[in-house]
């Protein structure tokens, strides 16, 4: 069992993705992922990692440089943030319908206008139906396990999918915690290369992706897709819980923090979870049952999970990063909302946007959020809306 | 299995097209709109300027040299007509039968 060491959360997925022994990398650099592709490039230049290194002139370069790469049957890996992540859109869509199993680490940075370094989770969210598998993390420890779970998930033969592992960008990037990586030796074990498909691009051996999809045949080719990624949540557990016998540290899709006899449940993604544990102390301590449920896996969305965890509480606060210009309310509230629709007891949902641009949500600003959801509850009412909780008057 | 229909469960993964070349099965001659290049022997010199420009290498030159139109896969555009200097290839009317 490897030492425990202290790392910068970017590093963490760094050194994830060195001891994954990637092939190829494509990075271009942008705050607050940098740190990332940086410590990888001098694993290669210092020969630490025998991996190529590609040095492209933009993102929408770098996606298209990682789908080359993949289709030959390499192990890939890129990182980016926030208009790195939106000037790759395009390419996402290319990535995840040629199942290409590209890992990719996004520091969330919110979009501009204006222009904004700090973190939020709108950049992933502008980018949610892109097929990719999406997955955020609270903290160094998970930064590092679930990049280097993401490549055996991804490149499962039943799921044959990209993967974005998700963290915020400055609190969790840029902050230094201890964690317990793995040694290249059982590095190894658990992750063995790259199986390569009996249709990956050979000069020898050519093949066509991509080619003119007509409309007599689109549709089974997005449902194609689409049954993968549903397939892919399963494979993710199987893998976990694989990693969790070797490591001692067992992931799921959700994960619960004092949800016994909960009466409301926080929910929420990211960094932020971690207040979140603080503010369900504070109000266990005031006598409120309140608990938290952390959405790990966002895509594919783990509805029934999340259904049985929650169909019991009285209220949910959905606390996200993100909103969704126009609609009923945040991508995380619509689709927790949408999962319960059809259920006969199902809980009173509220929403609450916080955390835009890097803005902090403090302790008490979550736990009067699930005061809020949990007085909608009370009051007889199935539906708080969605508040955009820090907004100045 | 309807060779142009699959389900989407025999789709090959992302639909990648493994033995490549296979657009010539494509019978793009289905889209002729009602009118057929047809040569005219007599007049055709060999000169070979129709086949250097038809845009779907549907001129077949034949071992003796002899110019013929490939139908399975013509379009009908009517480009080797216009472009034959001496006026040997002439778009005719055509009977197309659907279904």
């Amino acid at each position: 069992m490897a030492k425990r060491i202290a790392i910068e959360g970017s590093h963490a997925a760094s050194l994830a993705v060195k001891l994954a022994n990637v092939d190829v990398i494509a990075a271009y650099p942008i705050t607050p992922q940098t740190h990332i592709v940086e410590r990888l490039a001098e694993y290669v230049a210092n020969g630490e990692l025998d991996a190529e290194y590609i040095n492209v002139e933009s993102e929408h370069s770098a996606m298209s440089a990682c789908i080359g790469a993949s289709a030959v049957g390499a192990r890939v890996f890129t990182a980016t943030a926030g208009q790195g992540l939106a000037l790759m859109h395009e390419m996402l869509y290319i990535a995840a319908g040629n199942r290409l199993p590209i890992v990719m680490a996004v520091a969330n940075r919110s979009l501009s206008p204006n222009l904004n370094i700090w973190g939020d989770h709108t950049d992933m969210m502008g980018s949610r139906d892109c097929g990719w598998i999406q997955l955020f993390v609270e903290n160094a420890q998970e930064v590092f396990d679930l990049t280097f779970t993401a490549f055996k998930i991804a490149e499962d033969e039943e799921v044959l999918l990209p993967v974005t592992v998700n963290l915020d960008g400055f609190h969790l990037s840029h902050v230094i915690e201890a964690i317990e990586p793995l040694e290249a030796e059982e590095a190894a074990k658990f992750l063995p290369p790259r199986k390569i498909p009996s249709h990956a691009l050979h000069p020898r051996k050519p093949t066509t992706w991509g080619a003119i999809g007509l409309p007599e045949i689109q549709t089974e080719l997005k449902y194609q897709l689409e049954d993968a990624l549903r397939r892919s949540k399963d494979v993710a557990k199987k893998v976990w819980k694989e990693y969790g016998d070797l490591t001692g540290r067992y992931y799921d899709v959700i994960e619960f923090y004092r949800m016994d006899g909960a009466e409301v449940a926080i929910v929420m993604m990211g960094s932020f979870c971690g207040n979140a544990r603080d503010a369900v102390d504070l109000l266990r301590e005031k006598g409120v049952k309140a608990g938290l449920l952390k959405v790990r896996m966002f895509r594919p969305f783990p509805y029934r999970e999340i259904v049985d965890a929650l169909s019991e509480v009285k209220a949910v606060a959905v606390v996200e990063r993100a909103f969704s210009p126009g609609s009923v309310a945040g991508p995380l509230t619509s689709d927790l909302k949408t999962a319960f629709y059809g259920e006969k007891q199902r809980p009173s949902i509220s929403g609450f946007a916080a955390g835009i641009g890097g803005r902090e949500v403090t302790m008490s600003e979550i736990a009067d959020s699930a005061l809020k959801a949990l007085k909608v509850a009370e009051e007889g009412k199935m539906d708080g809306g969605f508040e955009y909780i820090q907004v100045r008057w | 299995m309807d060779k142009f229909k699959p389900s989407w469960r025999e789709l090959p993964i992302a639909a990648i097209i493994t033995e490549p070349g296979n657009i010539a099965e494509s019978k793009t001659g289905e889209w002729r709109t009602g009118l057929k290049p047809v040569i005219d022997q007599e007049k055709c010199k060999q000169c070979y300027i129709c086949w250097a420009h038809c845009p779907d290498a549907s001129i077949v030159l034949k071992d003796d040299g002899v110019v013929e139109i490939d139908y399975y896969h013509c379009k009908g555009c009517g480009l080797c007509s216009r472009i034959c200097p001496y006026k040997a290839i002439e778009m005719v009317e055509e009977v197309v039968e659907y279904g």
